[in-house]
C-alpha cells in the first residue's frame, strides 16, 4: 500500500442553477489573456447538448483516454509512444478551432466613430485570430438552457448511444424536455492520461495534493496532451504555444483557500477535501475488463483516513499530521465513498477521474405533485424514480459508464434523505424504516442532510495548507539535536568557532536557556558557549556575564567598551556594579 | 587560395558554430516559454495534415543523407564494395526524392500559412526570414543534387566538400578543397550556415528538443511540489542569511 493524497471535488447537481458565475469568475481570474479566449478551465454544459467543445464525449472520434487491450492491459486510445511520435508532425486527431468556437470581439469603434446619417452604426463581430468579420455560429453555451434543442441536442453522443439501444427515451419537445447542469473543470485523474500523452513530460500529477499541472517551461507545444485527455480539459494556447488547464486554483488551495469556482458558486454546490488513495493499485483498477466495474474499482481505492493502518501507511509516505487530519474531516470522501451519493464522471474512460457529482433528483417532486400525489413520501418518490424526467439511463451514460444500478441507488438514498427530514422538521414521529430501504440509519442520513443542504464554508472546504504540514522545519527542529558536541549542542565545530554548519538560533537559544535555567552558577563569559540571555533582562542593571570582564586597570570608570580579558580567566564574574 | 576563401570556409564555420552553441545556451536559459513548436494545427488541419509530415520526415531523410554523405569518407563505402557510381545514384534518387518531398511539404505549409486569415496573423517578422533562410537552403541544396545528376563527376562533393567539413572537427580546416568545389556547393554551405546562425533565435530550436524522451520514461509523471516558500528561488539581495 503507497498511500497518497489528492484534493478532490463534488458538485451537487441538484443545487447547480446553471449561472456560470463559476465559469465567469475562473476565466476572469485565469483565461482572460490573448490567446486562450476560448479556454474555459470551468465550463457549466446543459445536458442533454453536445457540451463544449463539440461533442467532446464521442471517443471514437476524439481518442482521448484509455483502452484496455487484448492482453488486459491499459492503453491510450489515441496510439502507444511510437504512434505519438510518428504522427507529431500533424496530430490527426486534434480539435479545431471551430470545434470549440472561433473567439470574437466587436468592433465597437464604429459605435463612436461613424458618421452622422440615418442608419444606427453597428458593432460588427470580428474575429479574433483573424481580424476578419464573423458570423458568429457558435460559442462554449450555444446550447445553454436547451437552446436550439430540436437541433443541437440529438447530436448530444449520449443521446445517440441511448437512442440507439433502446427505445427513445429521450425527447426534445416542450412537454417531454428535460435538462440539468453539468459544470465542468479538470478532472485531475489519478490514471491522467493528459499526462501519459505528453511526450516532452512536461505535464506531471504533484506527489503532495494529485494536481494535475502543466510546466510551461517544459511544454513544447505537441499537441498530444489534448487529444489524450477524454474531458478536453487541457487546451492549447495559440498565442504562447502552450498547452493550459485548469490548476485547481493551486496558489489557492496551498494557502487553504476554496478554488474561485468553488468560492463563487452561487448555488454554494462545490465541495473540497482530502482523499487518500492506495497508488499501487491504481493501473489494476483502472485495467478492470468490465466497463460497470469501474465506479467500484474507482471507490475501493479510496482508502479510510480513520483506518490505522493506512493512518500508519501514510505516515510512512511523509503525509503530514494535520493533512491525516484534514483527511478525516474531508467532505468529498464522507460525499463519495461513506455516503456513496456522489460518482465520478464517465468513468468508462479509465483515467479514474477525481471530480465527483452527486446526480440531480429536483424535478420528481413536483411532478408527483402535479399528478396529485404526495411528493415527499417516500414510496411514492422511490416509486417514481424509474419514470424520472431525467432518465436514468442518461445520467448512468454520464456517471456509471451505463449501469444504472448505483444511480438508482444514490437517487433512492436523496429521496429517502428528503423523506425522512420532512418528517424532522415537521416533529413528526421518525420513520426508521426510510434510511433503512437504502442501507443507512437515521444518524447518518441526518448527517448526510447537515452536509448537502446546511454545511458552512469551513465544512465544504476542508483544505489542508501546503505550509502547515512543513511549519516544523520553520521552527528549525530540521536541524539534528541528537550529536553530542555537534552543531547543536553550543559547542565548536571541527575547525574552531564559526567552523561547520552555522546553528539555527532557536537551537542556540534552546541549549542557551537550558544552560541559564539549570546551572548553580551565573553565566561565566569566560567559559566559551556560556550566554546572558538579553530576552530575560528587563533593562535594569547588568546581569552578570553580560560585558566581558574589565582589563586590569580600565581606562575610564563607565568604559563599558573597553574589551580586555583577564590573564587567569578568574575575573570573569566581577560584578559591573563594583566598578561604579 | 584567397583571402575570402579562408574567411569563407576557414573562419565563416567555427563563427557559425558559436553562434549556434552560445544562441541555443543563452535561448535555453532565457527564453524557455518561448521554446516551442508555435503549432497552428488549432487553426487549420486539413493542409497540415499533408503538408507538415512530407516537409518533417522528408527533412528527416535530407538530414540523414548530409550525414552519411559528409561524414563517411569514399574509403569507407568503396571497402564494403559500394561502387562509386552505385553510391551517386543512389544518393541522388534518394536526395532528390527526399528534397523533392521536403519542397513540396514546405511549399504547401507557406501556401497555407499565407491563404489561412488566423495563420497569417500568427506569423512574426522572424518566422517570415526564417522561412526564405530555409526555403533558399532547400533549392540550392536540390540544385545541387539536380546539377549533379546532370553534370556527372567533376562535382563530387566526397572529393571537395567532405573531406573539408571533416576537417573543420579537427581544428585543421582544409580551405583549398572546399575552394575547388563547385558553385552551387558554395552558394548551398553559405545559406546553410546563415540557416544554423539563425537557427537558435527562431521557432527552429524546437527540433532541438526532439522527444525521444517519451519512448522510455514511465506513462504517469509526478513531480514533487517545490516544498514551501523556501524552495523559491531567492530574489537578489533577498539570500537567506543563514538564520532558519
Amino acid at each position: 500500500m503507497r498511500v497518497m493524497a489528492q484534493m478532490g471535488m463534488v458538485m451537487n447537481l441538484d443545487k447547480c442553477i446553471g449561472c456560470h458565475t463559476c465559469s465567469v469568475t475562473c476565466k476572469q481570474a485565469w483565461t482572460n489573456r490573448s490567446g486562450v479566449e476560448y479556454v474555459w478551465f470551468n465550463n457549466v454544459e446543459t445536458r442533454p447538448g453536445q457540451g463544449y467543445p463539440r461533442r467532446y464525449q464521442d471517443q471514437e472520434r476524439w481518442r482521448g483516454g484509455w483502452v484496455r487491450n487484448r492482453r488486459g492491459r491499459l492503453q491510450l486510445r489515441a496510439g502507444g509512444r511510437f504512434r505519438k511520435l510518428l504522427t507529431i508532425f500533424a496530430n490527426p486527431v486534434l480539435p479545431n478551432i471551430r470545434d470549440y468556437y472561433e473567439p470574437w470581439t466587436y468592433d465597437y469603434e464604429t459605435l463612436t466613430d461613424a458618421p452622422l446619417g440615418d442608419d444606427f452604426p453597428v458593432a460588427q463581430p470580428k474575429s479574433l485570430l483573424s481580424g476578419e468579420p464573423l458570423a458568429v455560429e457558435w460559442s462554449a453555451n450555444w446550447d445553454d438552457d436547451l437552446g436550439g434543442a430540436p437541433e443541437h441536442g440529438p447530436l448530444d453522443p449520449i443521446v445517440q448511444r441511448l437512442r440507439s439501444e433502446s427505445e427513445e427515451k429521450v425527447r426534445f419537445d416542450y412537454e417531454r424536455a428535460f435538462m440539468f447542469f453539468l459544470p465542468r473543470i479538470c478532472e485531475h485523474c489519478l490514471n491522467p492520461s493528459c499526462v501519459a500523452s505528453c511526450p516532452s513530460g512536461a505535464m506531471y500529477k504533484r506527489t503532495e495534493d494529485g494536481i494535475v499541472l502543466v510546466d510551461q517551461d517544459r511544454c513544447r507545444g505537441w499537441r498530444m496532451c489534448v487529444t489524450g485527455c477524454p474531458y478536453k480539459k487541457v487546451y492549447f494556447n495559440h498565442r504562447t504555444g502552450k498547452a493550459e488547464k485548469c490548476t485547481f486554483c493551486y496558489p489557492r488551495v496551498e494557502v487553504g483557500l476554496p478554488t474561485v469556482c468553488s468560492e463563487t458558486c452561487v448555488g454554494r454546490l462545490r465541495y473540497l477535501g482530502l482523499f487518500l488513495y492506495d497508488a499501487d493499485r491504481v493501473t489494476a483498477a483502472a485495467s478492470v475488463p468490465d466497463e460497470h466495474d469501474l465506479y467500484a474499482a474507482q471507490l475501493d481505492l479510496l482508502l479510510d483516513p480513520d483506518d490505522p493502518e493506512v493512518i500508519a501507511a501514510a505516515r510512512r509516505e511523509g503525509i503530514a499530521e494535520d493533512w491525516l487530519e484534514h483527511a478525516r474531516r474531508s467532505p468529498v470522501y464522507r460525499l463519495a465513498k461513506e455516503y456513496r451519493v456522489a460518482l465520478p464522471l464517465h468513468p468508462e474512460f479509465r483515467t479514474m477521474p477525481m471530480v465527483w457529482y452527486i446526480p440531480p433528483l429536483s424535478p420528481v417532486v413536483d411532478r408527483l405533485v402535479e399528478t396529485g400525489h404526495d411528493g415527499e413520501s417516500a414510496p411514492n418518490l422511490f416509486g417514481a424514480i424509474d419514470a424520472l424526467r431525467i432518465p436514468v439511463e442518461y445520467l448512468a451514460e454520464l456517471f456509471t459508464a451505463g449501469d444504472p444500478a448505483p444511480v438508482t441507488e444514490v437517487l433512492r438514498k436523496l429521496a429517502a434523505m428528503r423523506s425522512f427530514m420532512r418528517d424532522v422538521t415537521l416533529g413528526r414521529e421518525i420513520d426508521e424504516s426510510i434510511p433503512a430501504a437504502v442501507g443507512m440509519d437515521a444518524e447518518q442520513i441526518i448527517e448526510m442532510y447537515r452536509l448537502l443542504a446546511i454545511a458552512k464554508y469551513d465544512e465544504r472546504y476542508v483544505i489542508p495548507t501546503a505550509y502547515e504540514g512543513e511549519a516544523h522545519q520553520l521552527e528549525e527542529l530540521g536541524c539534528s539535536l541528537d550529536v553530542d558536541g555537534g552543531p547543536g549542542m553550543g559547542g565548536l565545530g571541527p575547525f574552531g568557532e564559526a567552523s561547520g554548519r552555522s546553528v539555527p538560533v532557536s537551537v542556540e537559544t534552546f541549549h542557551a536557556l537550558r544552560v541559564r535555567q539549570t546551572s548553580e552558577d551565573v553565566a561565566d563569559p569566560g567559559v566559551r558557549g556560556a550566554r546572558v540571555n538579553l530576552l530575560n533582562w528587563d533593562g535594569k542593571g547588568r546581569p552578570p556575564g553580560l560585558f566581558p570582564p574589565p582589563r586590569e586597570a580600565p581606562g575610564e570608570p563607565g568604559d563599558v567598551t573597553a574589551r580586555g580579558s583577564a590573564p587567569d580567566g578568574s575575573a570573569g564574574t566581577a560584578a559591573p556594579e563594583d566598578r561604579r | 587560395m584567397s583571402a575570402s576563401d579562408v574567411l569563407l570556409w576557414g573562419v565563416l564555420p567555427y563563427v557559425v558554430v558559436a553562434v549556434l552553441v552560445v544562441g541555443t545556451i543563452w535561448r535555453y536559459r532565457y527564453d524557455k516559454f518561448g521554446w516551442t513548436t508555435r503549432s497552428s494545427e488549432l487553426y487549420e488541419s486539413r493542409l497540415l495534415r499533408i503538408g507538415s509530415p512530407l516537409f518533417h520526415f522528408g527533412l528527416l531523410v535530407v538530414v540523414i543523407g548530409h550525414v552519411i554523405g559528409l561524414l563517411i569518407p569514399r574509403s569507407w563505402t568503396s571497402a564494403v564494395g559500394l561502387s562509386p557510381t552505385a553510391y551517386h545514384v543512389q544518393a541522388l534518387t534518394l536526395g532528390g526524392v527526399a528534397g523533392f518531398c521536403t519542397l513540396v511539404g514546405v511549399g504547401i505549409l507557406v501556401y497555407r500559412r499565407r491563404t489561412t486569415g488566423p495563420v497569417f496573423s500568427a506569423t512574426t517578422r522572424n518566422d517570415k526570414s526564417m522561412y526564405v533562410v530555409l526555403v533558399a537552403a532547400l533549392v540550392a541544396g536540390l540544385a545541387t543534387t539536380l546539377l549533379g545528376a546532370m553534370g556527372g563527376d567533376e562535382h563530387d562533393y566526397r572529393e571537395t566538400v567532405s573531406p573539408w567539413f571533416r576537417s573543420l572537427f579537427v581544428l585543421q580546416p582544409d580551405v583549398a578543397r572546399m575552394a575547388d568545389a563547385g558553385l552551387a556547393f558554395h552558394i548551398h554551405t553559405l545559406i546553410g550556415m546563415a540557416l544554423f546562425a539563425i537557427w537558435p533565435f527562431t521557432r527552429l530550436v524546437h527540433a532541438f528538443t526532439a522527444p525521444l524522451n517519451y519512448l522510455f520514461r514511465p506513462y504517469i509523471v509526478y513531480r514533487s511540489r517545490a516544498t514551501g516558500p523556501a524552495a523559491r528561488p531567492r530574489r537578489r539581495g533577498w539570500e537567506d542569511v543563514g538564520s532558519r
